[in-house]
Order: structure tokens, then C-alpha cells, then sequence
């Protein structure tokens, strides 16, 4: 299925990322958006809020980002494609609901803007330290895709596919974005709508009474049920079975929760996104994801012009983490170099996968700015000797 | 590559940032370069000094922030004061006379002065004066092609000022031009 | 001579179309006052003659919270709390369907406080029927917001020393346009007052008072759920059109119960409709008129 034109802003725009993001949702067909104040996410929920009269969407300020997650879930349910955008201490409340989400296998996509943390941190400038909360900060064990933008014209393709993924696979999709992407005008370049492949949601193709909402035995993707239209299903947070129904016993909280896990893992392939570049014959890998993987382009370039042979992985998919690649490259390469924004949390995935058949090493940054393309060309020269 | 960059600084309201869009703008949708505007965020922004930074290029970005620029555009006396400093040699400063306390620089740093504010009063709107400051900078910075600057003009400001701010621009504009002369005239 | 075998009459549960019969039997325990409030609800529902399959039941978490999955509608058990949010997303994507919250105190006043009053404040069309029985029950009878002065429960072991939320009173002050108040004893009027707030549009809230026998009645020494209804039928007073003020429930004294508001007001919809049409004149499609699932 097409995008439809009304939604789209075909044309050449000078963007910032956190605007490009919420025209890349509306592309999407996104007509529910509920949301809170934060900076710096607030700039997505403006421009929603100002596009949605006009093309059938409703935008309402929430009192405050506990009832935001739950509210994109009612309205998911409700049969729309629904979002929302936090950053900082917003991510940290929605954490409960998007657990539901997750429970409830509910299609929805969530945009977290990070800024600086723990808590109030640095609301005003950039870090990429909300990565480990986006695997694990719900409670309980599951898998989560996250994908991460490194510029204006990303943010806008990553939310279409975001949407995509979420619909594909029924279940919530995070977008890591943050602040100095959110925060930075580029050239956006959104093309005709027909050129805009969107994934519709599945329903069911059963009769009511036969029909169940969580159809995980015939179907590799269980189809949702719509509401009002007579199936009259039910769904919990509880552990439950294909039906619904809440079971409390060791049994139905294996198979829900590895039934949960195993459709995104299994298909692990057709999620996982690397941009990969000139890995083939490297002694050195550089890893990273949204700006960090932009901002270590200079330092490639100059270790390279000292000869050393440096390949780089972009992750446009963070989670779920490319264990099978990693695994592989680690025993081909003198070291895996991680460059993000925090103190070290996507590196101990790779250092994990690696699993000492390399040298890894982690440039970290306690985030307020990016880095500086020196400090990563150290890096290199330091693996590299 | 040829990369250029700018930094423009102010007090809030003074459309410091609109500035750097249409900077921004007018390199990368009207003259097929590259360009990354990023702000200053922060309760700073909220009232009292505010800056905007545009990098130009002709390949993509990679390192969105300005590190070593070769334009400030200064229309408060406290922007001025703070990114004074970090202006290299070879690099222009282009600020508005009457706001702008002007300090000694060395040789290799060429200052240009507008009475912006005058002359955006005289067009009738002194909220013009971020456009007047522009198109100053387009006239003595060069780094941009006029018509791209205009057109970047036309299309960012409200629908219904855009004769008022293309007056403003080019009246700007004119300025630089004659100062210029002037300089090279003495030179 | 051919003999017609008659076959005994299969028994029907009354309530049989509204209720999942294949999750019965339910876990509460005897006595308690869900058994009679959901008999009111499916009775208003069976009176309202709506079709079924427009109706939604959003839950929270608790005792009452189950209800959400012994009713045979659309129905969603969700988050301790934000049984309310939920339901806004949910009548926002199908407005033209009637979303009614069933909780309990703790889950609606407590951790789900601040989305009850923002949701009241908006007027959005829904009906939250919140079962008050002074006590979180789920978890073994601790201190509600309701808890009355005096009255003991797991965490207030000397008696409850805070002042307890006037429900009716919150409800009507955040803006709710329907606010009755009943026992579950008093179940045709309470069926009476779930059928008008159903059909209420706006926010329309209905509290019922309801024993909680193995919790709050044992840990005050109130006897049995038997003996609570009693109780309820010698101490509740009724008066419509209470002044709200005067409407707290103190520890074992009387229940002003009664139909206490009933205004007409512009639904969260109608508003959004309203501005936006002030703003872009007939440009503007009004929202949930046809729904559509685009």
C-alpha cells in the first residue's frame, strides 16, 4: 500500500529533524498522537498538533507521559496508527505502559529525543544514553526494535519505516533519536507519496467466535482483532493464553513470553539495518549509530589517510543488536571500535559478541555535546598499533 | 568541499535563528550545497543571548557544529562579546553598528558595520533588522549567491511581509556592496 | 407409536450475552459487591438496547479491574491506573462506540488520579463506574484514598489517620456532567444511574459503595458481607442534588447516596470540532462524524 497524498508534503523542505519526524509519521498515516511537553521532543508534538485539523488526525496534549503511552495504545486498538515523542524523564514514565504494549503485541511508535541523563540532566543538549532503558526499561523480559537517525532526512525515512516495522510486526517501535538530530536544520527531501510503501495492519480474516487475539500457533505474526465489530475479545497485561485470557501459571508465562521474543527474533534478518562500509578487508571496525555515526566519518577518513585499513558499520537498527554480524567480524578484525554518547551500553553488546576474539574498545562521552572527530581518530590510532 | 561557517548571534526576538535558516536554506534547497543549522538551546535562548550556527559544504556534513568560523553575524553587544574571541584569522565580523560595541581585532580580521535597526525603522518594521543584518552579510560575506539568499527570504518569512523583507534584504544588500567598495577602494 | 424424548430444559445464566461464560466461575469472593454492580451494569446495558458490539469495557488493575474480563465485549485489561488514558485513545480511534471504565478506587483515584480529573476535565464520552470499597482488596487490604477515618486496614494497622477523597465531589469539581452515587445494594437505582451515564454523553462517573467482606469488613470487625448490606440499608440516605460538600463518607455513619449531577456540556469531540471549525471554517472535515478507518 501507498502513502496517501493528503499526508504527504512531497518537495524539497529545510527541516529540522524533530519537524522531519513528524511529517515522516503523518506520511505514515499516523492520525493519533498523543503526547507531553519535553524538551527537547517538544517540536514533533507541535507539528503535529498544527498539521492534524486538516487531514483527519487528532493530536491531544496528555497530562503527562504515563497516560500518553496508554492513550496511543487505547487508540491503536481503536484501529489507528498512533505515536508519541518524549525525552529525558518522559521516557522514563512511559517505560510501564510501553511494557503493555508489548504484552498486548499493539503496533504503535514511540520517538525518544535523548538529552542528557540521569534525571532532569540536560534538557537542552544531546546524549545517547537512554539506549540500554530503550532494550530493558520495562519491566520483564522481551525484544524491542530500535532504530536511530543520524539527520533530518532520516528521522523523516526511520518514522515511515518505524510505522512499517510496527505494523509488520505488531508491536511497539522506538525511534532513538537525539537532540542535535532533533535539533538540526537540513535539507529534507520527501518524495511523492506513491513512492511511499506503507505496511497495513493485519487483521484478522476469521469470523467472530473464531477469531482469537493472540493467534501465536497458525500464524507467524498473530492478525489483530478490530474493535466493534463483533469479536467481542478480550486482552490483559496478564500473562494469557491465545484467547486473552489472564493464565497465572509457569506454563502459559513460557509460552507467552518466548512467543512474544520469538517473533521478533526469529525474523532478526529482515529487521536488523547496517550500513556497512569497506568491512570486507578491515583490521579496524568502527561501530556507531545516529550522530555519533556521522560525526566519526572525519576521523575515518584522516586514520585512513594514514594508511590504516578502517571499515565502519552505521547501525540504522540498534535492537535488536546484529549479534550474527558481529560475531563473524570479530574473528576477522584487529579490533571493534564503539563510538556513542554514554558511558558504555551498546558497546557491552558488541564486547559480548566479540567475545575475545578481538580487541574492543569503546570511545564514550557522558553526552552535552558530540564528539570531537579527534578523540575517535585517537581511538583508531591507539587500536591500530 | 569549499565549506563555510557561520555563526549569527543576538538576543531573543531578534530572529537570530530565522537568520540561520534562511542561510541555511538558501544554500541547500537554492544552491544544490550542503547546509547544517544547529542552535543554541537552553534557558539562554529563552530571552537573553542566542546564537544559530550554519555550516556550508559541498559534500554532506559530517560534524554538524561550528568549530572554526569564518562569519559571525553579531546584533547584540553580549553575542558579540562572547564569540568575539573565537574568531580566526581570515574570518569577517559583520554586526550592527549601533547595538554592537565594537572591540580592536587583529589585521587579519575584517569588521563590517550596518546601522541595521535604522534602517529597518526607516522600511517602517524595526523587526526587519535580522533581514537588513542578512542581507548586509550576503553583500560583504559572499559566501552565498544573492538570488539564493533572496529566494530563501521569500519563501521563510510570513506570507504577506515578503515584499517588506525582500526591501529589507536588499537594502542590506546595497549597503554591504558600497562599504565594500569603499574598503577595497582604500585598500 | 414413536415417543418424543423430551430434553431437559439447558439452563441459561441471565446475564448469559453479556458474560464470558467460559471464564466462569470468576475469582471474587462471596459476597462481594461486583457480583451485584456488574448485574446492574449488563441489566443497563440489556435496557439501553444498544448493539453490543459498540460497547467497550476498559479495566484497570485490582478486584474490580477483572471485571473488563468476565464481560463479553470488546474488552481491555490494562495498567494499574490508566484504565482512563487507555480508554481516551480508544473513544478518540471509535467515538461512534460507547466506552465505559470499570474500576476500583485505588486503581481510579489513586494512581489513576490525575488522569480521572484531567478526564473529567475534558468532558471526554465515557462512563467510569468506579467500585469503592475503602480498600485495596487485590493486594490484601491495605489504605485506600477512600479509606474513612478511623478504619483499619493492612497499612493502617491503628486506624487510618488521612483525609479520604468525596468522590462525588471530585468528579463534579474536575467537570464531570453525570455524578451519581449508590450501594451495591440499591441495584435497580444503581442500574437506573450506569443507564443515564451510559447514555450521558460526556463524562459521566458512577460510585459504588461495595463490601469487601474477606478485607475491609474483617480487618474492622463489620461482620459479614450480609451484615455490610445491612448496614448499607440503615445508614444510606438519599438525596439528589446533595450539595457535594456534604456528601464524605465518615467510618460506619450515613451514605448520602443519589443522583447528584446532571448538566449539559460540550463533549472533549463537540470542542474539538468547535475550534477547529472557528479556525478553518468548512476546510475543516469535523472529527468522529464518520469515523472511517483511514
Amino acid at each position: 500500500m501507498k502513502a496517501k497524498s493528503e499526508n504527504v508534503l512531497t518537495g524539497a523542505h529545510y527541516l529540522d529533524g524533530n519537524h522531519a519526524s513528524a511529517e515522516g509519521a503523518i506520511a505514515a498515516g499516523c492520525k493519533f498522537f498523543a503526547g507531553y511537553p519535553i524538551t527537547p521532543s517538544t517540536e514533533i508534538a507541535e507539528r503535529v498538533a498544527r498539521r492534524f485539523p486538516l487531514i483527519g488526525g487528532v493530536f491531544i496534549q496528555m497530562e503527562d507521559e504515563l497516560a500518553s503511552m496508554a492513550a496511543i495504545l487505547g487508540a491503536a486498538w481503536g484501529g489507528r496508527k498512533s505515536m508519541s515523542c518524549t525525552s529525558g524523564p518522559g521516557f522514563s514514565l512511559m517505560m510501564e505502559n510501553f511494557g503493555l504494549g508489548i504484552m498486548l503485541e499493539t503496533p504503535c511508535v514511540l520517538v525518544n529525543v535523548q538529552r542528557g541523563g540521569p534525571s532532569t540532566g540536560l534538557p537542552t543538549l544531546p546524549g545517547q544514553a537512554d539506549m540500554m532503558q530503550a532494550r530493558w526499561g520495562s519491566h520483564g523480559d522481551y525484544e524491542i526494535i530500535a532504530l536511530a537517525p543520524d539527520s533530518p532526512q532520516e528521522s523523516f525515512e526511520l518514522a515511515i519505516h518505524a510505522f512499517n516495522l510496527s505494523e509488520k510486526y505488531r508491536t511497539p517501535v522506538l525511534v532513538m533519536t537525539d537532540e542535535c538530530v532533533g535539533h538540526m536544520t537540513e535539507k529534507v527531501v520527501i518524495p511523492p507519496a506513491e513512492e511511499i510503501d506503507l505496511v497495513e495492519r493485519l487483521y484478522t480474516e476469521k469470523p467472530p467466535g473464531e477469531a482469537q487475539p493472540f493467534e501465536w500457533s497458525n500464524y507467524d505474526i498473530p492478525p489483530m482483532l478490530p474493535v466493534g465489530k463483533g469479536y467481542k475479545f478480550h486482552i490483559t497485561g496478564l500473562t494469557h493464553d491465545e484467547r486473552g485470557y489472564p493464565i497465572i501459571n509457569a506454563e502459559a508465562q513460557d509460552e507467552n513470553v518466548r512467543r512474544v521474543s520469538d517473533k521478533i527474533k526469529r525474523h532478526t534478518d529482515d529487521i536488523i539495518w547496517l550500513e556497512e562500509k569497506d568491512t570486507d578487508d578491515a583490521e579496524i571496525i568502527m561501530m556507531a549509530y545516529g550522530i555519533s555515526s556521522r560525526v566519526m566519518q572525519p576521523a575515518i577518513a584522516r586514520a585512513k589517510q594514514d594508511g590504516i585499513k578502517v571499515g565502519q558499520i552505521k547501525m540504522v537498527t540498534v535492537w535488536p543488536f546484529p549479534e550474527k554480524r558481529v560475531r563473524e567480524l570479530a574473528g576477522k578484525v584487529k579490533a571493534l571500535i564503539m563510538v556513542e554518547m554514554n558511558l558504555g551500553q551498546v558497546y557491552y553488546e558488541m564486547e559480548r559478541c566479540a567475545a575475545g576474539k578481538c580487541q574492543t574498545l569503546l570511545v564514550d562521552h557522558a553526552g552535552g555535546t558530540v564528539h570531537n572527530p579527534e578523540v575517535i581518530y585517537n581511538a583508531i590510532k591507539e587500536a591500530a598499533k | 568541499m569549499a565549506t563555510a561557517e557561520i555563526r549569527i548571534t543576538g538576543f531573543g526576538g531578534q530572529g537570530v535563528v530565522l537568520c540561520g535558516y534562511i542561510i541555511g536554506k538558501a544554500a541547500s534547497i537554492f544552491n544544490e550545497q550542503h547546509a547544517t543549522l544547529t542552535q543554541s538551546f537552553g534557558p539562554e535562548a529563552r530571552g537573553s543571548a542566542c546564537s544559530a550556527q550554519v555550516v556550508v559544504s559541498d559534500s554532506r556534513v559530517l560534524y554538524p557544529y561550528v568549530t572554526s568560523p569564518q562569519v559571525l553575524v553579531a546584533m547584540s553587544n553580549d553575542g558579540y562579546q562572547m564569540h568575539r574571541k573565537t574568531m580566526p584569522d581570515e574570518s569577517i565580523i559583520v554586526y550592527e553598528k549601533e547595538l554592537v560595541k565594537l572591540e580592536k581585532h587583529g589585521p587579519r580580521v575584517k569588521t563590517f558595520g550596518i546601522p541595521a535597526t535604522r534602517i529597518a525603522e526607516e522600511l517602517g518594521r524595526k523587526i526587519v533588522l535580522n533581514i537588513v543584518m542578512l542581507g548586509f552579510f550576503g553583500a560583504v560575506a559572499d559566501v552565498l549567491p544573492r538570488e539564493a539568499l533572496r529566494k530563501a527570504v521569500e519563501s521563510s518569512v510570513p506570507s504577506g511581509t515578503e515584499e517588506l523583507n525582500l526591501k529589507a534584504f536588499d537594502r542590506g544588500y546595497e549597503y554591504g556592496l558600497e562599504l565594500k567598495e569603499k574598503a577595497e577602494l582604500r585598500a | 407409536m414413536s415417543v418424543e424424548i423430551q430434553q431437559p430444559p439447558t439452563e441459561e445464566h441471565p446475564k448469559e450475552k453479556l458474560l464470558r461464560m467460559d471464564r466462569i466461575p470468576h475469582i471474587w469472593c462471596p459476597t462481594c459487591g461486583l457480583g451485584t454492580t456488574i448485574t446492574a451494569m449488563a441489566t443497563a446495558l440489556e435496557q439501553l438496547e444498544l448493539d453490543l458490539n459498540d460497547v467497550a469495557v476498559v479495566s484497570g488493575i485490582g478486584c474490580t479491574g477483572r471485571v473488563a474480563g468476565y464481560m463479553k465485549l470488546d474488552s481491555f485489561h490494562t495498567t494499574h491506573g490508566r484504565s482512563v488514558p487507555f480508554a481516551l485513545g480508544l473513544h478518540i480511534a471509535r467515538p461512534d462506540m460507547k466506552t465505559i471504565v470499570f474500576s476500583g478506587d485505588g486503581d481510579l483515584i489513586s494512581i489513576g488520579g490525575n488522569h480521572f480529573i484531567h478526564t473529567a476535565r475534558r468532558n471526554v464520552d465515557m462512563t467510569v463506574i468506579c467500585v469503592n470499597n475503602f480498600i485495596y482488596a487485590m493486594t490484601g487490604g491495605q489504605v485506600a484514598p477512600t479509606t474513612p477515618i478511623t478504619a483499619r486496614s493492612s497499612t493502617s494497622p491503628y486506624g487510618n489517620y488521612e483525609h479520604p477523597f468525596n468522590l462525588p465531589l471530585l468528579a463534579a469539581s474536575s467537570g464531570a456532567v453525570y455524578v451519581a452515587r449508590w450501594t451495591a445494594l440499591h441495584i435497580r437505582r444503581l442500574t437506573t444511574a450506569i443507564k443515564e451515564a451510559i447514555a450521558k454523553p460526556g463524562f459521566s462517573f458512577v460510585e459504588v459503595i461495595a463490601p469487601c467482606s474477606t478485607l475491609y469488613a474483617r480487618l474492622n470487625k463489620l461482620g459479614s458481607g450480609l451484615d455490610l448490606m445491612k448496614f448499607y440499608h440503615d445508614n444510606s440516605v438519599i438525596k439528589h442534588g446533595a450539595d457535594l460538600r456534604e456528601v464524605d463518607i465518615d467510618f460506619q455513619t450515613k451514605i448520602v447516596v443519589g443522583k447528584f449531577v446532571d448538566i449539559e456540556k460540550p463533549t472533549y469531540i463537540e470542542c474539538l470540532n468547535e475550534g477547529n471549525k472557528r479556525v478553518f471554517g468548512d476546510k475543516y472535515k469535523p472529527y468522529g462524524v464518520d469515523h472511517g478507518d483511514s
